[in-house]
C-alpha cells in the first residue's frame, strides 16, 4: 500500500501519465467530433495505425517531424473522406464500414512498411521528437517535471482539449456540428448541408486519430512495429462515451486511464513477485469497465447517432 | 404580381405520382389552406417549396423570381419559413442555439449570442409567442416547441409561412392560441400556407382553400364561399355519409371475460391494478365499446384479449373455450383478428414489404408456408395483390416498402390482415387515430360489414362520437375497472361522462337530454381525439 501511495507522489509517475494519455487525448478527441456529428468511427484502431506507420516512414524517408505530423494528419484525413463516402453519401452501416476501415487501414500500413522496408530484421529507428522544457514552468516541482518535460506532440494534444470544446460549443460551425448529431432535419431546415457537415468532422476527427497514432511512433517511441496500436483506438471508443461526449470530461477520463497504465507498470515493479503481472496488465481496463459502468448510465447520446441522413427521402 | 406561385410542379416517388401539376399563387395577408386526405401531396409539395425535395417537372417563383429547386438555404433567404409536422429541433439544445443554428457564417470564430437573444426577445413580445430562450428544448411543452418552430422562421425573416398540420399535435386552448398568432401574423403581411384535414379549423382561420386529391389540385374555392360539407365532398371526392347503424339480433356470445384482474408489476406501481375484476362478453352480430379517457386500463384490456398479456386472476373464455393463458399466436389462430393502438409501433413493420407484413399473423399455415418451415413467395405476393385490391390500399406494389404508405393506407394493410380470415372476433383499439374523414368512414364501414356477416367486435375508442355512431352497447373504464355494458341507445353523453371521470353506474335518475342533441359537446370531443401526433 505504502508503494503505491511512494508511487503516486512521484514526479515519474505523472510523467509517465501525461506521456500515455497524449495519443489517447488525440483519438478520444477525433471520436468525439465524429460522434458529435453523428457518425460513429470504428475505423479509429486503423487510422492510428496508418498515421502512426505514415508519419514515422515520412521522416525516416528524410521529411523533417512536423512535415511529418502533417502527412500522418493528410492520411488521417483521407480515411475520414473514405469513411464519410460510405456512411455519410451512401447511408451505410457504420459499424460495418468502420471495421472494414480499420483492417484495410491497419494492413495496408503494414503492407507499405514491408514494401518499402523488405529487408529490416530489427526495427529501424528515426531521431523522435525531443522533450521540450517550457521555460521557468518546468522548473516546478513534481507538476514542472509531469506537465512541462514533455514532447511538442503531447502539448499540441493538451491544447486541442479546449480548442475542441471552444470550437464545439463557442461557434456556429460547432453548432452546426452538434446538431447534426441530434437532428439532421433540424440542420437541413436551416439551410446547411447536413452531408458536407458530418463529412468535414468525420475527415477532421479522423486528422486527429492520426496525429495520435503518429505520437506513437514519433514521441513516445522512435520506430514502427506490428500490433503498435494495441488496442488503443477501442479505448478512446470506451473514453468517448465515459466522457459522454463532452471534450473537458474526455481529458479527465483519458488521464485515468493512462495514470492506472502508468501505475500497473510501477506496481509490477515493485510487488511483481506475489501477484502474477497479467493481473496487473488487466487492472487498468477493469477499472475503465468498472468506470464506464458508473458513468455511461448518465450519458446522453447524440440522439442522431449512427442515423443515417438521407436528403430527399420519403420519412 | 404574386408573392408566391407554384408552375406545373409534378413530383413522382418511384410509381407514385406524389404531385401532378400542381399551380397556384399566393398572395400577402392572405392565408391558404391546402386540403386533402392522407397521402394526397399536401407535404411533398411544400417539402418542394422549401427546397426538401426537387420537383421532376415545373417551378416556383417567389416576387417573380425563379426560385433555386432543391435548396433550403434558397428557400429560406426568399423569405420562406415551414414549421414541419414532425418539429425539426434538437432536444438537447436550446431554443437560442436551435434558432441560431444557419444564422451565422460557419467560419465565423464566435457567436453573437447577445444580440440574438435580444432580438428574439423582442420578436416573442411582438408577436406573443413567448418562450425561455435558454431552456432545453427537451424540457418544453408540445405547444412551447411549435413556437420555437415559429420563432425559427420569423427569426430569419420569412414572408411566407408554411404550417404542415400544426394542429395535430395541440390541445384544442394550444390550438387557438395558435389561430391567434396567426391572425396577426396576416395582418402584417404575412402568407401563411395552412396544410390541414380538419374542416372546422380551414374555415376558421384560411381565406381560400385549395383541395389536393391523389396530387392533384382538384378544385379551389374562397373560404367565405365553402362549408364542411362541401369541401369534405372535395377531399374525398365522393358524400361522406355516416354509417348506418343497423339493429340485429345478437348471438351466442363469443369473448367472455369473468373477474379479470392484471396487476401493475411495474416499478413505479401505484398499487391500483391495471385491470381490476373486469367482466365483459360480446356477443355474435354485435359491437361493444369501451370509453373512457386514455389510461384507464385501456391498452391492459386490449393486451390481455389479444393474449400479450396474462392475467393473474380470471378467465378469459374465446368461442366457448378458455384460452386464459393461450399464446397471442394460438389466439390469433382461433379467430381474433386485433386492429392496435399504434399502428406504427405494434401495427407493422415500416422497413419490411406489404406483402411480408400482409401475412405476418398467420406464417405457418398454408397457403403462406409450405410444410410449416417455408414460405411460399408466390402464394404470398398473389394474396397481397388480392388484399391491395378488395382494400383499396393506395401503394406501389406488394414489395414496397411499408413505411411507405400514408396513415389511412396502413390503416387499411392492417384492416386486411386482421380482417380477411373473417375472424370470430374483433379487436379495434383506438382504430380511426390519425385518419383524415375519409379512412374513418371506409374504417366504420369496415367494422359494421363484419358485425352484419356475424363478428362480434370490440370497439376501445376516446372520442365518444365514433362509439355512439358505431355501438351497440357501451361500457366505461375507470382506473383499471369496467361497468357493466349499457345499451348504447339509453345512454347519454353526459352519463358516459360521468362514468369516465369514476362513477361506478349510470345513475337513471339523473337521465339527461339524449345525446343526439348535445352537439356542442361532439364538438370538443372531435378536435381532441380524431388527430394523433403520428399521422402523415
Amino acid at each position: 500500500m505504502m508503494d503505491i501511495l511512494e508511487i503516486l507522489v512521484s514526479a515519474g509517475f505523472w510523467a509517465a501519465t501525461i506521456r500515455i494519455v497524449s495519443p489517447l487525448i488525440l483519438g478520444t478527441l477525433g471520436e468525439l467530433i465524429c460522434e458529435r456529428a453523428g457518425v460513429l468511427n470504428l475505423g479509429i484502431e486503423g487510422i492510428m495505425t496508418m498515421g502512426a506507420m505514415s508519419g514515422w516512414m515520412w521522416v525516416y524517408m528524410g521529411g523533417d517531424l512536423w512535415t511529418g505530423v502533417m502527412f500522418a494528419a493528410f492520411m488521417g484525413l483521407m480515411f475520414g473522406l473514405l469513411h464519410s463516402i460510405f456512411t455519410v453519401y451512401l447511408g451505410l452501416s457504420q459499424h460495418v464500414t468502420g471495421i472494414g476501415i480499420t483492417l484495410f487501414a491497419s494492413s495496408l500500413s503494414y503492407y507499405v512498411y514491408r514494401m518499402l522496408l523488405p529487408d529490416a530484421t530489427t526495427p529501424p529507428k528515426i531521431e523522435p521528437f525531443q522533450i521540450y522544457e517550457v521555460p521557468f514552468l518546468s522548473e516546478i516541482p513534481v507538476i514542472g517535471e509531469a506537465l512541462f518535460s514533455q514532447t511538442p506532440l503531447t502539448y499540441l494534444a493538451l491544447i486541442l482539449v479546449p480548442v475542441v470544446w471552444y470550437v464545439l460549443y463557442k461557434t456556429p460551425l460547432g453548432l452546426a456540428v452538434r446538431m447534426a448529431g441530434e437532428n439532421p432535419m433540424a440542420v437541413e431546415a436551416q439551410g446547411i448541408n447536413v452531408l458536407s457537415i458530418r463529412t468535414g468532422a468525420v475527415m477532421v476527427g479522423s486528422a486527429f486519430m492520426a496525429v495520435g497514432g503518429a505520437f506513437i511512433t514519433m514521441s513516445a517511441f522512435d520506430a514502427f512495429f506490428f500490433g503498435m496500436i494495441n488496442g488503443r483506438g477501442w479505448i478512446c471508443i470506451a473514453l468517448v462515451i465515459f466522457a459522454s461526449w463532452k471534450p473537458g470530461k474526455a481529458l479527465i477520463g483519458a488521464l485515468l486511464f493512462a495514470g492506472l497504465d502508468a501505475l500497473q507498470v510501477r506496481a509490477q515493479q515493485t510487488s511483481g513477485a506475489l501477484i502474477p503481472y497479467q493481473f496487473f496488465l488487466m487492472m487498468p481496463y477493469i477499472l475503465s469497465i468498472v468506470a464506464m459502468v458508473i458513468m455511461a448510465r448518465k450519458a446522453s447520446y447524440p440522439k442522431a447517432l449512427l442515423v443515417p441522413f438521407r436528403r430527399g427521402e420519403r420519412t | 404580381m404574386a408573392l408566391l406561385a407554384f408552375h406545373n410542379i409534378t413530383k413522382r416517388f418511384g410509381s407514385l405520382t406524389a404531385n401532378d401539376d400542381i399551380s397556384f399563387s399566393l398572395d400577402r395577408g392572405e392565408v391558404i389552406a391546402l386540403l386533402g386526405e392522407n397521402g394526397a401531396g399536401k407535404t411533398t409539395l411544400m417539402n418542394i417549396l422549401y427546397g426538401h425535395y426537387t420537383a421532376d417537372k415545373g417551378y416556383i417563383e417567389v416576387d417573380g423570381q425563379k426560385l433555386p429547386a432543391g435548396q433550403t438555404d434558397a428557400a429560406i433567404n426568399a423569405g420562406i419559413g415551414m414549421v414541419h409536422q414532425h418539429f425539426t429541433l434538437a432536444e438537447n439544445l436550446t431554443v437560442l442555439e436551435n434558432i441560431m443554428l444557419g444564422t451565422e457564417s460557419l467560419w465565423s470564430l464566435g457567436q453573437k449570442r447577445a444580440p440574438a437573444k435580444e432580438k428574439l426577445a423582442q420578436m416573442s413580445e411582438d408577436y406573443g409567442l413567448k418562450v425561455d430562450p435558454d431552456a432545453r428544448v427537451a424540457e418544453l411543452s408540445v405547444g412551447e416547441r411549435q413556437r420555437v418552430e415559429i420563432l425559427k422562421a420569423l427569426y430569419r425573416d420569412a414572408r411566407v409561412l408554411i404550417l404542415d398540420e400544426p394542429t395535430a399535435v395541440l390541445t384544442p386552448q394550444e390550438a387557438d392560441s395558435l389561430f391567434k398568432t396567426l391572425k396577426s401574423l396576416t395582418k402584417e403581411g404575412f402568407a401563411i400556407i395552412f396544410i390541414s384535414h380538419k374542416l372546422h379549423e380551414i374555415l376558421a382561420i384560411s381565406t381560400r382553400v385549395e383541395v389536393l386529391r391523389r396530387g392533384k389540385i382538384v378544385g379551389s374555392i374562397e373560404t367565405e364561399k365553402a362549408d364542411r360539407k362541401l369541401l369534405a365532398e372535395m377531399m374525398v371526392g365522393r358524400t361522406v355519409e355516416r354509417p348506418v347503424l343497423e339493429q340485429m339480433e345478437t348471438g351466442k356470445p363469443i369473448v367472455e371475460l369473468e373477474n379479470v384482474t392484471v396487476e401493475d408489476k411495474s416499478k413505479d406501481a401505484s398499487g391500483v391494478p391495471k385491470l381490476n375484476k373486469v367482466s365483459l362478453t360480446v356477443h355474435q352480430h354485435e359491437i361493444v365499446g369501451i370509453a373512457g379517457v386514455a389510461g384507464n386500463g385501456q391498452s391492459s384490456l386490449a393486451d390481455l384479449l389479444s393474449g400479450l398479456e396474462k392475467p393473474d386472476a380470471g378467465t378469459f373464455t374465446l368461442l366457448g373455450q378458455e384460452v386464459t393463458s393461450a399464446s397471442p399466436a394460438d389466439i390469433v389462430h382461433r379467430g381474433v383478428g386485433r386492429i392496435p393502438e399504434d399502428r406504427h409501433s405494434s401495427g407493422v413493420v415500416g422497413d419490411m414489404m406489404l406483402w411480408e407484413n400482409l401475412i405476418s399473423e398467420d406464417l405457418r399455415h398454408a397457403p403462406v408456408s409450405k410444410a410449416g418451415v417455408l414460405i411460399d413467395r408466390k402464394a404470398c405476393l398473389e394474396r397481397a395483390n388480392k388484399l391491395i385490391d378488395a382494400f383499396d390500399i393506395r401503394c406501389e406494389g406488394p414489395e414496397a416498402e411499408t413505411k411507405l404508405l400514408s396513415g389511412g393506407n396502413m390503416q387499411k394493410l392492417i384492416l386486411a390482415r386482421a380482417l380477411s380470415p373473417k375472424p370470430g372476433f374483433i379487436l379495434a383499439n383506438q382504430p380511426v387515430r390519425g385518419l383524415d374523414e375519409g379512412a374513418i368512414a371506409y374504417v366504420h364501414e369496415q367494422l359494421l360489414a363484419a358485425k352484419k356477416r356475424g363478428a362480434a367486435v370490440l370497439l376501445i375508442s376516446e372520442d365518444l362520437d365514433e362509439l355512439f355512431a358505431l355501438c351497440d352497447q357501451i361500457a366505461v373504464m375507470y382506473h383499471g375497472t369496467l361497468t357493466q355494458s349499457y345499451d348504447a341507445k339509453t345512454l347519454t353523453i353526459a352519463e358516459v361522462g360521468l362514468m369516465m371521470a369514476g362513477q361506478q353506474s349510470k345513475n337513471t335518475n339523473h337521465s339527461e337530454q339524449p345525446h343526439t342533441e348535445n352537439s356542442s359537446h361532439s364538438e370538443t370531443t372531435n378536435s381532441g381525439n380524431e388527430e394523433h401526433p403520428h399521422a402523415n
